[in-house]
């Protein structure tokens, strides 16, 4: 367990501001699809802020991360440009992915975020690529693959493991079982309570963890990487979470079991991790500096995009193809 | 020149290239000492070793997305799937993620990915291991697909693909690997997107795709006893697609059949035969006609002859055309 000295508090408050800030940029993204600015969907991983944050910053710069469509959050941790994100859930040219991709296909190379995925599951065994060429290039970065629950249950998940481990990739899985695809609860899903077991069947090492304890992802998360780089293999993390919102802001379903959102509320990852900073010995100024801060970039992050042009519809051939010598 | 088999040609390309770019990996079932399901691999095992030559589990879909993370990545990979019919398996792979992400990652990736695959349409192996599913991929943006019919353009397609930066669907064809042409001592490429004349002909132009192109061959030999020049024109790659050579042959002829080992319906000749409405109307004589398989689960055994063309079957439309 981390212990509150006056250098880490400086790097937990960071995790703290990173949180709010995905918070911040998914009421942000939920506030523009109402109003029509955000065309198809758009899914938010509100209360999920935890895993992406406290895994990611367990990682060196250049090691590699996937996602998810959910995965707003994770591109937000590895480093990625709000701004920048912005603009691609508005589809406009200033976009990370020049207004292509929207809110499901967020890329940021630079930064090792090397996208999120529409295709439940599909990223995996391409995040399992990925690894091998680290191992092949001999590199020592580590891959990190953000997934759902209901990603657990497709074949491409049970063929990543098989592979991985067969070929021994540095590779990290990171399961976000927030309870639910779409409509279906884990319950009506899974046939073991613990999708870590699957992991576990491969003879890969996996731990189930409360996804709502940024510290706790962050400490699992460093020990995986750890075994990973050192040539071990892959591990796999599976974190306990609720999904707050309904699946998207295009979602027909709602969730309206008073109960569950009380329980919700007591899950809260950000005031959860609030509170244990001020036992750590964080003042309640630092904290509210850090939202002020973060919440701050979010509105210019809007601001940016709202004030970007939009694609010119005879540049939609642009780009199928990679030009030679790229 | 050496006179080698397309099996042949194919291995030489890609060796070559291995022993150019360290970057490059083979992926696939059966690739190591085995030396692949149809032997295209022979040597490359036992010259690269398993690192680069790389046996693997049978998941295609893992395969061509493992395939996938390395060429993201700074490598190069070629996927080998053993028949045509298993793309089925890995679709998603290659129509969803492979061939649009450098479009919706607004081109910050890459994509040096070869997927190998031969059609199997002439050895009577039954409806899942005989068919020609290229049409498929053609109607998929963001996808380049090769599809030789001999040793010389098998390798310098196969060369260019292994320089390529976007995601190529190569389909070879398992009746073709023994055939035999001359190819090039020194080191060739042969560019996407130009079809080749075979034999040049003044009053039928006949396309012929992969597995048909030697019965289109014979067929326009048989014609020619009987005084009907045919010009056999081979697209070699569907995508990009040759439009300007076939309508160039079609203001010559007047005249079109096309013919391939895959289904009629939604073939690729359907593609051709309305490119030809579009851009060379005004020169038809007669209706492009197709001459296909036929619209039925191949069968095994001997009732596969009946499904795919012949020379007989080709040559009789083109009779029924010039009568
Ligand atoms: C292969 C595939 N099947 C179905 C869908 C539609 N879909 C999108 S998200 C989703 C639920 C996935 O649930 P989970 O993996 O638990 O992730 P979560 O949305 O909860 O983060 C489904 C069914 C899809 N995009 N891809
Ligand atoms: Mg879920």
């Amino acid at each position: 367990m981390i212990a509150a000295t006056q250098e880490n508090i400086g790097m937990l408050l960071a995790l703290y501001n990173r949180m709010v800030m995905i918070r911040a940029f998914e009421e942000s993204a939920i506030e523009l699809f109402a109003k029509g600015l955000i065309t198809g969907s758009t899914h938010p991983c509100i209360g999920q802020e935890a895993i992406p944050v406290g895994a990611c910053s367990a990682l060196e710069p250049d090691d590699l991360v996937l996602a998810t469509y959910r995965g707003h959050g994770a591109a937000i941790a590895k480093g990625a440009d709000p701004r920048y994100l912005m603009a691609e859930l508005l589809t406009r040219t200033t976009g990370c992915c020049k207004g292509r991709g929207g809110s499901m296909h967020l890329c940021d190379k630079e930064k090792g975020f090397l996208g999120t995925n529409a295709i439940v599951a599909a990223h995996i065994p391409i995040a399992g690529g990925v690894a091998l060429s680290c191992k092949l290039r001999k590199t020592r970065q580590v891959v990190l693959c953000f997934f759902g629950d209901g990603a657990s249950c497709e074949g491409e998940f049970f063929e990543t493991l098989n592979m991985s481990a067969l070929w021994k990739v540095p590779l990290v899985f990171i399961c976000e079982n927030n309870g639910y695809a779409i409509s279906v609860p884990t319950s009506a899903s899974q046939a073991t309570p613990d999708i870590a077991d699957r992991a576990r069947g491969f003879g890969i090492p996996a731990v189930s963890i409360d996804g709502n304890d940024v510290l706790e992802v962050r400490a699992r998360t460093s020990a995986a990487v750890a075994h990973a780089r050192q040539g071990y293999g892959p591990f796999m993390i599976e974190c306990k979470t609720v999904r707050w919102e309904r699946h998207s802001a295009f979602s027909a379903g709602r969730y309206e079991n008073p109960e569950e959102a009380q329980r919700w509320k007591k899950v809260d990852p950000i005031p959860r991790f609030a509170q244990r900073l001020l036992e750590m010995g964080a003042t309640v100024e630092q904290l509210n500096t850090e939202e002020v801060v973060a919440r701050a970039a979010i509105q210019q992050a809007v601001e940016f995009a709202m004030d970007s042009p939009l694609p010119e519809p005879e540049s939609v051939y642009e780009g199928i193809f990679a030009k030679p010598g790229t | 020149m050496a006179v080698m088999t397309m099996r042949e040609a194919i291995n030489q390309a890609i060796r070559e290239e291995m022993q150019r770019q360290p970057e490059l990996v083979l992926l696939g079932q059966d690739i190591g000492a085995y030396g692949g399901t149809f032997g295209v691999y022979r040597g490359l095992f036992e010259e690269f070793g398993p690192e680069r030559v790389r046996d693997g589990p049978l998941c295609e879909s893992a395969t061509v997305g493992f395939g996938l993370g390395l060429a993201i990545s700074g490598m190069r990979a070629v996927v080998e799937l053993e028949f045509m019919d298993f793309v089925t398996l890995a679709m998603d792979q290659i129509v969803n993620q492979a061939a649009k992400m450098h479009y919706f990652l607004g081109g910050q990736v890459t994509v040096p990915l070869v997927i190998r695959t031969p059609i199997v349409s002439r050895m009577g192996m039954g409806p899942q291991h005989s068919q020609s599913l290229e049409a498929w991929f053609m109607h998929v943006p963001g996808l380049k697909i090769a599809i030789p019919s001999n040793a010389f353009d098998a390798k310098g397609l196969m060369k260019t693909a292994l320089r390529e930066q976007n995601p190529v669907l190569f389909i070879e064809n398992v009746k073709l690997y023994g055939t035999k042409t001359e190819v090039p001592e020194e080191e060739y490429f042969i560019p996407f997107g130009q079809a080749r004349i075979l034999r040049p002909g003044k009053d039928v132009t006949l396309v012929a795709i992969s597995g048909t192109v030697p019965e289109a061959l014979a067929a326009a030999e048989q014609l020619e006893r009987d005084g009907i020049s045919v010009e056999v024109i081979d697209p070699r790659s569907l995508s990009p697609f040759d439009t300007a050579m076939l309508v160039g042959s079609l203001q010559r002829t007047g005249r079109m059949v096309i013919t391939h080992d895959a289904y009629r319906t939604c073939g690729v000749a359907a593609e051709i035969s309305q490119r030809m409405m579009e851009e060379a109307f005004d020169y038809l004589n007669a209706p492009i006609t197709r001459v296909t398989g036929l619209d039925v689960p191949i069968p095994s055994g001997h009732l596969h002859v009946t499904v795919v063309p012949d020379q007989n079957r080709i040559a009789s439309a083109i009779r029924g055309l010039m009568s």
